[in-house]
């Protein structure tokens, strides 16, 4: 085995999801080291730049979910200090992070994705929550679901059949974000595609269906292993499964996404897959779809972190 | 992780097998949100810990150091289930501070008072049996009573703590029922969560009530020698035997992380009690008993409480101020002693779905659903003063301030929305190792 590159692992921060980052950073630090990767791990704080400027690391590994490790403001700063680094670049990052605008830009270039409308906190405060949600529940009907702007792991996100419930589900997603994404909900399968790429160009994981015990693949049944069965590959068609797939790498390089990537989809009765959100930093936790479907697929998942740090300080910045 | 089939692949292939009573421990969207509570950005008004930094450590490390010397060998083996008689002695004085008479072969030391609960919960609780608790009540014993299936009927307090009449009539709806009372838990001093302390009169009372009714009294008293104005009454075990359990700790007057801890019982529920502690743990730590034991032979641990007051009373003024500098207007508790004060939010707010917002502003408190058994206290929020400097305390309000600000004017956007029915709520609230 040759000499790795040594890997600074940054997990935690202080976004929503910290508990998740800490948990996936964890995992990806000791698959690493498993792997003969020198690695150290560090939590994000007010230190960190001067950190990164004395011991300039080979890989920075952002494992971090939310604020600033999903709105791409750490990558421009490792971008603009010169450091090498896994996962998608600042920009693809900021795009993929706005689930409103990697919506459009994935509508543009073909793929399904559910009719929406994103509305900010200032836009209801200006003009009047009852006609604002009056016209979305009589354009978009029921059900739909509604979700932070930007976040993960399903925190703020709720699945809504009524007006009545439509209100108390903006103000539960204004708390986690200033702006709110209204969906139309999708009936049917919801598969996760893990896109990866060390080196050979970005790869489809098999896909990954999931069943939540409680119907709704909410925090709770994400994070508690159990509360949601997978089937990998989703039970459906090859050629349903084939078509996701390759909807998946089109989301992947149409966003400019690099490295490692999840893109979430409901499949409907007629094959067609939906996008709902891609996001370039999934999580690695026990529980996490892209490190069961690498399982799944055969692939030592140590490895594959490996490679990934690997192709990070061959390519530079 | 396993193959695909027609089941799936699940994750916890265990998880058909787990008894009733562990449905709902579930990872909690409000508990993964206290992770950032630990960062030094946020000021933490969750968590209960206490300021341990107040203690000398060079009186720790002198105790520990004559432990080894003196009782090496007694310190590292296992000892008796009821725990080390010379501690069991300096409890008994201990307890006499707040009007207790007992002898050392009264007290049962535990890993912690919350071990002791524990203990007492496991021995009395059949599933469904009702237990009666203050509205809001401490979570850890909201816990406890939920692990072995209790039916957990909230009796309401005021400022004087739990209600008489309120306490009858509840009593009475249950009995109605013809279900089983099994206890009535109270923390009668500095309650937590909501820092009111039940008066003398009522105390007194409340033992006729539970008496009359043939009702076990559970007496949670962690901080009854923490307080800042005056004196708290006399325990209510002080009253007599009267079928009233006593829990005491050292977590508040000395260290969390020693957990030690004791249960004063009538005779016959001591002896159960110790046989249930040897199952349980085979003997609580008889390095940490004897540290504890030590420090109180050699110290002057009074006035290390003392200490506590003027730091912990300090604290408290620093929070009511900025209460009333930053939100005037608003209701709260002004807690004699203990750690918490009980704010009530204005109409229509969450405390539970405010949380995210004052994480991302810094801040963080315990939300008032987690101190209830069913879904109640959205309205309410518990915040601790016991940790953060004074100086931290008042930008931890203001901070606060500015998020129940922008929540008011959300509310007033979108009206009052319904109150959630979390099935977690009873975990949602941050572990004990979060500042």
């Amino acid at each position: 085995m040759s000499q790795a590159p040594s890997v600074l692992v940054l997990s935690g921060g202080i976004s929503h999801e910290r508990d998740i980052s800490l948990r996936s950073g964890r995992l990806v630090a000791d698959d690493l080291e498993a792997h003969g990767v020198t690695v150290t791990l560090a939590d994000p704080d007010a230190t960190l730049v001067d950190r990164l400027r004395s011991e300039r690391p080979d890989v920075v590994w952002p494992v971090l979910h939310g604020a600033s490790g999903e709105d791409g403001a750490l990558r421009s700063l490792l971008e603009m200090m010169g450091i090498r680094y896994v996962g998608s670049p600042s920009a693809a990052t900021r795009l993929a992070w706005d689930k409103p605008s990697a919506k459009t830009l994935v509508e543009r270039a073909g793929v399904h994705t559910p009719e929406s409308i994103s509305l900010s906190r200032d836009a209801f405060r200006e003009l009047g929550a009852e006609s604002v949600l009056g016209v979305v529940s009589d354009t978009l009907g029921f059900p739909v679901v509604v979700k932070p702007a930007r976040g993960g792991s399903a925190q703020g996100v709720s699945w809504v059949s009524s007006t009545e419930e439509l209100r108390r589900a903006m103000v539960h997603a204004f708390t986690y974000s200033d702006d709110a994404l209204i969906e139309r909900q999708i009936i049917g399968t919801e598969i996760c595609v893990g896109i990866i790429d060390t080196g050979d160009g970005p790869i489809a994981l098999p896909s990954v269906e999931i069943e939540p015990v409680s119907g709704h693949y909410t925090f709770e049944a994400r994070y508690t292993a159990g509360e949601t069965r997978f089937f990998s590959p989703a039970r459906r068609d090859e050629a349903e499964l084939s078509h996701a797939a390759s909807q998946a790498l089109l989301v992947h390089t149409t966003l400019g996404l690099r490295d490692l990537s999840r893109i979430d989809f409901i499949v409907d009765k007629t094959g067609t897959a939906w996008f709902l959100e891609a996001s370039v930093m999934p999580g690695l936790t026990e529980t996490s779809t892209v490190a069961l479907a690498l399982d799944q697929a055969g692939y030592d998942v140590g490895g594959v972190y490996r490679a990934l740090a690997e192709q990070a300080y061959r390519r530079g910045v | 992780m396993g193959e695909t089939n027609t089941q799936g692949i699940i994750l916890d292939p265990w998880f058909d097998h787990y008894a009733e009573r562990s449905s709902g421990l579930s990872a909690s969207e409000v508990r993964s949100l206290f992770a950032v509570a630990n960062r030094p950005e946020v000021v933490s008004l969750a968590g209960g810990m206490p300021y341990v930094r107040a203690i000398s450590s060079d009186q720790i490390k002198n105790t520990m150091a004559r432990v080894i010397d003196n009782s090496g060998p007694e310190a590292l083996q296992y000892g008796p289930g009821q725990g080390h008689p010379l501690l069991r002695e300096h409890i008994t004085r201990i307890m006499a501070l707040e009007g207790i008479a007992a002898r050392p072969d009264d007290v049962v030391v535990t890993t912690g008072s919350q071990h002791g609960l524990d203990l007492v919960a496991r021995l009395f609780i059949n599933p469904g049996d009702i237990v009666l608790a203050e509205s809001p009540s401490y979570v850890g014993a909201l816990g406890v009573f939920r692990s072995y299936q209790a039916d957990v009927r909230h009796v309401p307090m005021d400022e004087e703590g739990i209600i008489p009449s309120a306490l009858t009539d509840t009593i009475e709806a249950a009995q109605s029922e013809g279900r089983s009372i099994k206890m009535i838990y109270l923390i009668p001093n500095f309650q937590n969560p909501a820092g009111v302390t039940l008066s003398a009169a009522r105390r007194l009372e409340i033992i006729d009530i539970a008496e009359s009714a043939g009702i076990l009294i559970v007496e949670d008293n962690p901080y009854g020698l923490l307080w800042f104005d005056q004196p708290a009454p006399p325990a209510m075990r002080a009253a007599g035997d009267k079928g009233i359990i006593y829990l005491g700790s050292f977590s508040k007057t000395l260290a969390p992380g020693l957990r030690v801890g004791w249960v004063v019982a009538p005779h016959g529920i001591r002896e159960k009690l110790i046989l249930a502690n040897e199952a349980a743990v085979l003997s609580p730590s008889s390095f940490s008993q004897l540290v504890v034991a030590d420090y109180l032979s050699h110290n002057d641990w009074q006035s290390q409480i003392t200490e506590f007051r003027e730091l912990y009373r300090e604290r408290r003024d620093a929070m009511v101020t900025a209460l009333a500098h930053e939100l005037p207007g608003i209701h709260h508790t002004t807690p004699g002693g203990g750690f918490f004060l009980w704010l009530t939010l204005p109409d229509g707010l969450n405390s539970k779905e405010m949380l995210p917002r004052a994480v991302t502003e810094l801040v963080a408190y315990t939300p008032g659903t987690a101190f209830f058994a069913d879904s109640r206290g959205t309205q309410h929020m518990r915040l601790a003063f016991c940790y953060p400097t004074p100086e931290r305390i008042a930008e931890g309000v203001s901070r606060l301030a500015k998020v129940i600000r922008e929540e008011v004017e959300l509310i007033n956007t979108f009206g009052p929305t319904s109150t959630s029915t979390d099935r977690t709520e009873h975990v949602a609230s941050p572990p004990p190792n979060l500042a």
